[in-house]
């Protein structure tokens, strides 16, 4: 079954970070550099948390504006990059409104989810999940 | 941009004066001490001249972090060392927020704060990019406020620390604290105070990087990683602090009869007092979110939501405020408050000024009872009338401290020590080294730790654990002061590798080791640490004597052994001879 991930209650977020440090700890590396997940406050960390990700969606903008067809459309919604096509222009980042693509300053190339699930198994407090699609 | 482990070596040195920086390599620092205090406390030797004014420009700030920072879970405080206005001695402070995260992701272990600027400044260090920038228009602003403002002028959301004074800090009330994340404090010792006689109002720091896990270990660090995150998860501390936070355990310390209250007239509130001032009833009624520090699951922040109608015509204010054990402790037990509202709206008042809690709370207890005893009177206190209880005088005095209208107030923002050393009520004036102290009157171990401790706080070597483990059993005053400098050393290790004390049942000596051999620092074995655990506390307390600290001439309030502790009466003498074993270990090993 294709899943996704989603934000499953955000006032179960305690803003630990931990899912951001999961995602780029994929790749061998402490810290967010290459995390396709953000958590920031909703203004004031008295009004909480705000989680980042993307969101997978049917038709995403994303994929529409890629002028390369770097970013392909995902059975079951989101998107996969294919980093050879891609000549990191910046319009998927521009045309997503959510904000969860995500820039890799190293590469000039988007950072894009890929629903494995990682930052959701180091979420103790069940605040994010996989999904199925 | 990536970094490997081994440059958590970089310290940042920022000069005021000159508004210059230097980026240093202190390898040599950070293989031998770790991080966190080791190296705060080799930095405050190399930079910090014997004998100086702590607020003068001459005063450095240091705040270091450690190797498992950014790493690992509950790596997550940093450490502040400077020389302490309030007790003219070893300044060291401890806060978490996004701090410790911010600093090593700049790319720094360690940042070295130096001169004093000519205008209000504010700095950010967004990487390696340091930049001075002028404070003038958030001079005199309170804490959060200051927050608010720079959360929006600066970039870096998110990812980032704001450390920031309130009033307090400009004003130089000598326990003024610095605020981090809105919630978060490098709570005592008067670093606000030293930030305010720099003219540094804040300290905006970004991370921009990542540190690479070395090639060969990355399959190890992940094991090791998720077996630290495991322990963390299922041990007792993650349900504890969870929950109830650290005021979880206020009811059960006040049925002990180790509780301060009203300036320790006696070690126990009433029951009802206790009920209505328990972490339960704080989260009943008040709870409004638990947050985190960065790469913590824990979650123990506790914030409270409290709405008042402030002025007719339906004006209503909802106030976001922190509450811990021992804030609760501090303006709620000590200060005979009645009703948990009125606790909030102090913790918030002294919050909003950025005073240190535990120190204001007990400087106004000790007012309360000086006033009580006519020893100040009305014209001292520019016309409060202190009584145990009334929050709106409270919070009168609060703002008085930070204005200073009369000469009585500029005693009071000097702390206990110092003020009652002008009026007298010595005997009830409840600070020991200089430092206010926390809510203990659990027996001798936990006044053995206020006084011999190296930052006189009750985290030091933790008496207050000691004491109710000893309910009961037999022990001598020698057994009890080895145990608390085994834990004061070993505590050294944890604060050097930043780790938070709430976790320091998930790293074990063995467990450090192998979490630091999976990222490729792997000369460390227990038996190494013990040893750098006892140097640094050792370095701290030869800091200390250099500075005039003398174990022999400690004042100990007579309060302390008028009112019987869990384990009955404590004796002056018990104390004395405790604190002569203490200096005779020390000065052995």
């Amino acid at each position: 079954m294709v899943k996704k991930l989603a934000v499953l209650d955000v006032n179960k977020c305690i803003g630990c970070m931990e899912c951001m440090f999961a995602c780029t700890r994929r790749v061998g590396r402490a810290g967010f550099d290459k995390s396709a997940i953000r958590v920031r406050s909703a203004g004031g960390i008295e009004r909480g948390f705000v989680v980042v990700v993307c969101r997978a969606c049917e038709y995403p903008p994303c994929a529409k504006v890629c002028p390369t067809d770097a970013l392909r459309v995902r059975k079951g919604g989101g998107v996969i990059l294919n980093k050879d096509k891609c000549i990191g222009c910046g319009f998927c980042a521009q045309a997503c409104i959510m904000g969860a693509i995500f820039w890799d300053d190293e590469l000039d190339k988007p950072i894009v989810c890929k629903y494995c699930g990682d930052c959701a198994d180091y979420c103790v407090h069940n605040a994010i999940g996989l999904v199925d699609v | 941009m990536l970094m490997k482990v081994e440059e958590l070596n970089r310290v940042l040195y920022v000069d005021l004066t000159k508004k210059d920086i230097k980026v240093k390599d202190r390898t040599d620092l950070f293989d031998a001490y770790l991080g966190g205090s080791g190296v705060a406390i080799k930095l405050l030797e190399e930079e910090c001249p014997t004998g100086i004014d702590p607020l003068s420009a001459a005063n450095p700030i240091i705040f270091a972090v450690g190797p498992l920072t950014a790493l690992y879970p509950t790596a997550s405080k940093t450490v502040a060392m400077f020389k302490s206005p309030l007790t003219g001695n070893l300044g060291e402070s401890h806060c978490g927020g996004r701090s410790s995260m911010a600093i090593r992701l700049a790319g720094y272990g360690a940042i070295v704060i130096t001169g004093s600027s000519d205008i209000l400044l504010y700095l950010t260090i967004d990487g390696d990019k340091v930049k001075f920038r002028d404070a003038s228009s958030i001079g005199g602003m309170d804490a959060q406020t200051v927050g608010r403002i720079l959360r929006e002028a600066e970039t870096g959301s998110g990812v980032r620390t704001i450390i920031r004074t309130g009033r307090a800090g400009g004003k130089l009330v000598r326990y003024a604290c610095a605020v981090s994340e809105t919630y978060r404090h490098f709570g005592r010792l008067g670093l606000g105070a030293v930030m305010g006689s720099k003219n540094l109002k804040a300290l905006v720091i970004s991370a921009d990087k990542s540190v690479e896990i070395p090639k060969g270990k990355r399959k190890e660090y992940r094991k090791v990683y998720d077996e630290i995150q495991d322990v963390v998860v299922e041990s007792d501390a993650m349900k504890k602090y969870h929950d109830l936070g650290t005021a979880g355990k206020l009811y059960e310390m006040n049925k002990l009869g180790g509780m301060a209250y009203k300036n320790l007239e006696s070690a126990s509130a009433p029951e009802e007092i206790a009920r209505e001032l328990s972490g339960e009833n704080f989260a009943n009624k008040f709870l409004s979110r638990r947050i985190s520090c960065s790469h913590c699951p824990v979650g123990c922040v506790h914030l409270a939501s409290l709405r008042e109608l402030y002025a007719p015509g339906y004006y209503f204010k909802t106030t976001t405020i922190p509450y811990d054990n021992e804030p609760i402790y501090a303006v709620g037990f000590m200060l005979g408050m009645e009703h948990a509202e009125d606790c909030l709206r102090m913790i918030d008042a002294v919050d909003t000024v950025g005073m240190d809690i535990m120190s204001t709370g007990v400087v106004l207890a000790w007012a309360t009872e000086a006033y009580g005893k006519g020893l100040i009177t009305k014209a001292h206190t520019d016309g409060l009338d202190l009584q145990w209880g009334d929050v709106s005088t409270y919070l009168e005095a609060v703002e008085k401290i930070v204005e200073m209208p009369t000469e009585f107030y500029q005693n009071l923002a000097m702390g206990v020590e110092h003020a009652s050393s002008v009026y007298g009520g010595q005997d009830y004036a409840l600070a020991f080294g200089g430092n206010e102290m926390p809510e203990y009157h659990t027996g001798i171990a936990c006044y053995i730790n206020n006084l011999t401790g190296a930052r006189h706080s009750h985290l030091d070597s933790a008496g207050y654990t000691l004491d109710q483990k000893l309910i009961g059993k037999e022990f001598s005053i020698e057994e009890v002061v080895k145990s608390l400098i085994a834990e004061e050393e070993w505590r050294q290790i944890l604060s050097s590798l930043v780790v938070c004390f709430f976790a320091r049942g998930v790293y074990t000596s063995e467990r450090v080791v192998k979490a630091m051999a999976a990222i490729g620092l792997e000369n460390w074995s227990p038996e190494k640490l013990e040893v750098v655990g006892r140097e640094i506390h050792r370095a701290k307390m030869n800091f200390k004597f250099r500075e005039g600290f003398d174990l022999a001439k400690l004042r100990i309030p007579k309060r302390i052994f008028e009112v019987p502790t869990p384990h009955g009466l404590l004796k002056e003498e018990d104390l004395r001879k405790a604190i002569e074993i203490y200096g005779e270990i020390i000065s052995a090993q």
